[in-house]
């Protein structure tokens, strides 16, 4: 019962990583593709965790941590990125 | 009695987790169908932290019942996940706005034009005095 609960899980996952991965090519600009990629990091942390439950072990339990900080800070340089055209910058011209 | 107790744990784990890639679908749906940068960052930061939220507490129960393991690194994962998303959006949606992506066509109001097109006059106005 709960290991094919879990494989629906992790189909459905993959299927919305698809749809996102849609958007990431389509999207008409770029914030929709930063929106998208995001949405498919905080995905990948939910597939780990199912992943982690279906082999019954607690070792992958680090790798969520990892993505979810990779993740935030890949947005947040995007965010930087498109908006001032550089991820660092002199913060006296603001 | 324990075998009750066993079977209804297992599936009420399964189910919060199916809930949570339901809902993950739910926000990959509205990405594909919204009409517009802002709209769809809604759909993504909201529902996507809720979707998470269940599959990574039905992980924790998974493991808290079967190994009676509590995991502090899937209850940080959690607060992460909640502390970063709102933030990630929120630039993003700024980057945005900032770079000048169009509204959707029918969008009713833009409170924030008036106010960053005053703000720019403003500047250009100092440029001009000095």
């Amino acid at each position: 019962m709960l290991s094919s609960l879990l494989f629906i899980s992790l189909l459905i996952l993959s299927l919305a990583i698809l749809a996102c991965l849609y958007r990431v090519l389509r999207g008409p600009s770029m914030a929709d593709r930063i929106t998208a990629l995001d949405t498919i990091g905080i995905n990948v942390i939910a597939i780990v965790a199912v992943l982690s439950m279906m082999l019954k072990t607690q070792a992958y339990l680090d790798i969520i941590l990892l993505i979810g900080i990779l993740a935030f800070l890949s947005t947040v340089a995007f965010a930087r990125y498109i908006e001032r055209g550089a991820v660092f910058k002199n913060e006296g011209d603001r | 009695m324990k075998e009750i107790v066993s079977s209804t744990a297992e599936t009420g784990i399964g189910l919060l987790v199916l809930l949570g890639a339901l809902l993950s679908a739910l926000s990959a749906f509205g990405l594909l169908r919204l009409p517009d940068v802002y709209l769809r960052a809604h759909a993504a930061t909201k529902s996507m932290t809720l979707g998470v939220f269940c599959v990574l507490s039905g992980a924790f129960f998974f493991f808290w019942y079967f190994d009676n393991y509590i995991s502090a690194r899937l209850l940080l994962g959690i607060l992460f996940v909640f502390i970063t998303a709102p933030v990630a959006g929120h630039l993003n949606g700024r980057a945005a706005y900032r770079t000048d992506v169009p509204l959707w066509e029918q969008s009713v109001q833009d409170e924030l034009e008036p106010l960053l097109k005053g703000k720019k006059m403003n500047h250009e106005a100092k440029d001009m005095m000095e």
